[in-house]
């Protein structure tokens, strides 16, 4: 498993490069969470535990910690999927605000 | 805030909790892409080698030599995804590797259109690869062309609304099926588990294998991106995309039996390149889809 928000590597000549493209040089330093505009709230009290919007995550910025769903917003792109998809309604999504 | 609210139960995965897939891709918001890659790398682990050909995913995954995934990947031409997973295998057993399973990874030009007679010529060797085509309907990397797998009525940018496409898709699993090949599947990104399942399947088999993923492109299909999975679950609902496997290229077998046949209306009008569609049109698609399905009923038998 790759480090979670590792920094970017450089490599300084080409010779330094991996022959074929590999999890050398991570992409986890490209912060998308930048893109979102809407961002989704996680309410634990009405949450059932199902694990469903963790499946349907296409970042996956959504963690299983501790058997709770954590969004990662660092990366959250804010698609809505997560909102959508909720059996039990529990995620609810909110504008963002500077 | 964890502490102060009781536990229900103890979480249940139905899916692989291991992340061969990082955060930091260039996707857009709700593709159903990312998803299958998610679940295939899910179902297959990392003794995995990818080649993919000019796609979606030749742009999600990062530019050079960054990757979003964990696995080694081949950057190849667009009609090459087939021929080249057969490189890799054969260099592979060379080396006396015979575990790592190479996987074409191609989108629905790169397998309809452009890459057919390579997947064709790999197909009739018998070559050991599994070839994924993960279908947005369109060349949506380009900016959103048509191809061979969009769908009759749809809007692209080459087939505006005043000409839009009046041909069927290419039934590419029956063409795979001519080819006897020992495995072939499709798959939905809003079923997880019947796709893991079988990827697990296809995994323990040898010679070519095909699958044929049903991935919602937002962009391309002017649809908003949290209806990504409620489409794709409606497409297999209507029969528009039934869930099937073909083993040997003649035992035809349904793996979601619809009792209740779900209209093609509701799945058409979610999105914005159908929206020119009058009810005669979709009456059409309707007819077709009724026919596909029948046909599909008579070979599983």
């Amino acid at each position: 498993m790759r480090p979670k928000k590792a920094k970017k590597v450089v490599f300084k000549s080409a010779a330094e490069m991996p022959l074929l493209i590999c999890s050398v040089g991570h992409q986890t330093h490209n912060l998308t969470g930048a893109w979102r505009n809407i961002r989704p709230e996680v309410d634990r009290s009405k949450c059932i535990q199902c694990g469903i919007c963790w499946k349907f995550c296409p970042e996956p910025a959504i963690e299983i910690v501790d058997e709770w769903p954590v969004v990662d917003y660092d990366y959250c792109k804010g698609c809505g999927i997560c909102a959508e998809e909720c059996p039990s309604k529990c995620i609810v999504m909110v504008e963002e605000r500077k | 805030m964890s502490t102060e609210i009781k536990k229900q139960k103890k979480m249940t995965l139905t899916i692989p909790a291991d992340e061969p897939m990082a955060c930091g891709h260039l996707a857009c918001q709700g593709c159903g892409a990312t998803l299958a890659m998610r679940y295939m790398l899910k179902a297959l682990g990392q003794r995995t080698a990818l080649c993919i050909p000019a796609c979606c995913w030749a742009v999600i995954d990062g530019p050079y030599p960054y990757s979003s995934l964990d696995v080694p990947i081949y950057h190849c031409a667009f009609e090459t995804a087939a021929s080249t997973a057969t490189g890799v295998k054969a260099g592979l057993e060379m080396v006396g590797d015979k575990e790592t399973t190479v996987v074409a990874w191609a989108g629905d030009g790169g397998t309809f259109d452009i890459g057919l007679q390579a997947l064709s010529g790999a197909a009739e060797r018998n070559e050991d690869i599994i070839y994924v085509c993960y279908d947005n309907e369109a060349y949506m990397n380009t900016g959103i062309q048509r191809s061979s797998a969009t769908p009759y009525g749809a809007w692209t940018t080459t087939t505006p609304v005043k000409h839009f496409k009046t041909r069927p898709k290419k039934d590419i699993v029956s063409i795979m099926a001519a080819h006897r090949i020992p495995y072939i599947a499709t798959a939905s990104v809003s079923h997880p588990e019947d796709f893991v399942k079988k990827m697990k399947k296809a995994k323990g088999i040898k010679g070519t294998r095909f699958f044929h993923v049903y991935a919602p492109c937002p962009t391309g299909w002017k649809s908003r991106p949290e209806d990504s999975i409620k489409l794709a679950r409606m497409a297999v609902q209507n029969a528009y995309f039934p869930l099937f496997e073909v083993e040997d290229g003649e035992n035809y077998a349904i793996n979601l039996k619809l009792k209740d046949k779900k209209p093609v209306d509701d799945y058409l009008r979610l999105q914005g390149r159908f929206r020119h569609l009058t009810d005669v049109q979709i009456a059409a698609v309707q007819a077709e889809v009724d026919a596909r399905w029948e046909r599909l009923l008579k070979l599983a038998g």
